[in-house]
């Protein structure tokens, strides 16, 4: 009797250690840590609960499609075959930042581009890139204080001033982007804003080189502005209906500008804009020429997780990336589960049919 | 008293231990990687895919081998719940060995994904792009993964069990141990249909001694 209590002490420690280590390891037990729930719980939060079906972020938009003609000046970068010369089709998403999918187009938000550019050797780059340069926080953990602090009052529309006035006093760099969203032009369409990837790449040439790299997608169409004073007066699908209508004459084009790192730049913090000149590659001509709802395209299904990169580019140590990859992902499963909702787009035309 | 080989074969032996460290290396990756945003969620997950893949590959093999070579006959004394214990367990690690990875595969697919083992080596998809499906297979993919993991608990538990307390030479059998004394039927049966708590508390056979062990 005495002499098996050893082996059932060992036995216990053995099962017992390899479950603790395990829930150690998932995060049940030990310190917390961000997760790819923790944001979109946030998300939700600042919203005042999940929009079931859609995207906890980026919830408003409509798909496209076309071409990516590469020149191959970007094979010099990388070795991606979506870089040497050819044509490649893209399908895409363009969106207004924000969780709420019926919302006012009308409102100083980002607008975003999302491409996935699938090459018939299997390779993939999808991108999700934002119209403005830089992003208002620089790691996981501020962007889900961030929401917490922004949730509107559903009284006044506005986040708290307490609470956002003691985010923003720690966070610099966040009244620097509200500053640059106030002076920046807001584009009136989709077809003619610059979308950037906000965070550097790892790009490795065929020789072994690496440099990090960010890009950016220039409008052939000068960039247009909205009337700020006049931005609630507009209809509630104001962008949408008029890239669908665009579109319908007239492709929308941009070039893909590569964008090389200058020794000092700020490579993992995506808050902090490059200045001054930079090697800079036009690598080729983006065409959208097809533009549909979610319901008749095939973006509203697909997870744009710009951590999906074909050989020769790789993420670089912006904390962001990661944060973006799992918090999509999150996001993605959560949707699956709940089944699509109709898009706004899609909602118009429901009510159209009806009338 | 014996019957039939006192161990797996070699090659089963060694794809089990193997196996043993890239199952539990991934486990530790699934679970830990979707609990972070952090900058091992990327490393993680590009670990995880071509590792899941592998051990596909392995398991296919292994079963192959298993059923070409046969298992050594368990302890007479064993009584029936336990023998079903035994043999249902390793049927159902079997099914999860398989059914991981494959919902892996399927579950990616579904959801559109490149199913990437590394940015260059893309696998065609299995299933057709389907949100719904995606769903069903991602809630299954962590649910049995769990349970795969809770079944490696329960086979280490009664591994050490048989190992330590009934000295019966079960866990030799998929090692290297010295089974001079294994596969004999003891004189003396333990009392009988003994539960997991009993076993702890039953008297060692008779004919194990602790020192024929001391290679182990």
């Amino acid at each position: 009797m005495k002499k098996q209590l050893l082996p059932a002490a060992l036995i216990a420690v053995a099962v017992g250690g390899s479950a603790t280590a395990f829930a150690w390891t998932a995060g049940v037990i030990g310190p917390r840590r961000v997760s790819g729930g923790t944001i979109a719980n946030a998300l939700e939060y600042n919203l005042g609960g999940a929009k079931t079906g859609y995207r906890r972020a980026h919830a408003k938009g409509i798909c496209f499609a076309g071409d990516f003609r590469a020149n191959g000046a970007g094979a010099a970068l990388a070795g991606a075959s979506v870089l040497k010369r050819g044509d490649t089709p893209v399908i895409g998403r363009f969106s207004l930042g924000g969780g709420n999918p019926l919302a006012t187009d009308g409102r100083t938000v980002f607008h975003a581009m999302a491409l996935l550019l699938r090459t018939p050797d299997r390779q993939e780059w999808r991108m999700a890139l934002d119209d403005t340069p830089i992003f208002p926080v620089a790691t996981p953990e501020d962007f889900v204080a961030l929401q917490y602090a922004s949730r509107p009052d559903p009284k006044t529309g506005k986040p708290d001033p307490k609470l956002m006035g003691a985010f923003i006093k720690q966070h610099p760099e966040t009244k620097a982007f509200q500053d640059y969203l106030a002076k920046a032009v807001l584009p009136d369409s989709f077809g003619n804003a610059p979308y950037y990837s906000i965070n550097a790449f790892r790009f490795t040439d065929p020789s072994g080189t690496t440099r990090l790299v960010r890009w950016q997608f220039v409008p052939e169409t000068p960039l247009h502005g909205l009337d700020k004073d006049t931005l609630a007066n507009l209809p509630r699908d104001y962008l949408v209906d008029a890239f669908i209508a665009r579109t319908r004459h007239t492709p929308s084009r941009w070039h893909l500008q590569l964008i090389v790192a200058n020794p000092g730049d700020v490579t993992d913090r995506a808050t902090v804009a490059w200045s001054g000149p930079h090697r800079t590659i036009d690598a080729g001509v983006l065409t959208i020429d097809r533009a549909q709802t979610e319901e008749q395209g095939v973006c509203r299904d697909l997870n744009f997780d710009p951590t999906i990169l074909p050989p020769g580019i790789a993420i670089s140590d912006d904390p962001l990336l990661p944060a973006r990859s799992k918090a999509y992902a999150t996001s993605f499963t959560r949707r699956a589960g709940e089944g699509p909702g109709p898009s706004a787009a899609g909602h118009d035309f429901a009510r159209q049919g009806a009338r | 008293m014996r019957r039939g080989p006192l161990h797996f074969a070699p090659l089963l032996r060694v794809l089990h231990w193997l196996m043993v460290a890239m199952i539990v290396t991934m486990l530790f990756v699934g679970v830990g990687m979707v609990s972070t945003t952090g900058p091992a969620y990327v490393t993680l997950l590009h670990l995880h895919r071509p590792l899941g893949i592998a051990i596909l590959a392995l398991v296919a093999l292994r079963l192959v081998v298993r059923l070409g070579t046969g298992a050594p006959a368990l302890p007479p004394d064993l009584d029936a719940p336990q023998r079903l214990a035994a043999k249902g367990s390793h049927v159902l690690l079997y099914a999860a060995m398989f059914a991981l990875p494959l919902i892996g595969w399927g579950m990616l697919s579904a959801g559109g994904y490149p199913v990437a083992l590394t940015p260059a080596t893309v696998l065609p998809p299995i299933l057709p792009h389907d949100l719904r499906l995606y769903a069903v297979l991602r809630f299954a993919h962590t649910w049995i993964a769990l349970a795969l993991f809770g079944l490696i608990l329960l086979h280490l538990a009664a591994a050490l069990m048989h190992g330590l307390i009934r000295r019966d030479g079960v866990l030799q059998s998929m090692t290297w141990g010295d089974a001079r004394h294994d596969r004999k039927t003891p004189e003396r049966a333990p009392a009988p249909a003994p539960a997991a708590e009993d076993e702890i508390a039953a008297p060692p056979p008779p004919l194990a001694e602790p020192d024929s062990h001391a290679s182990d």
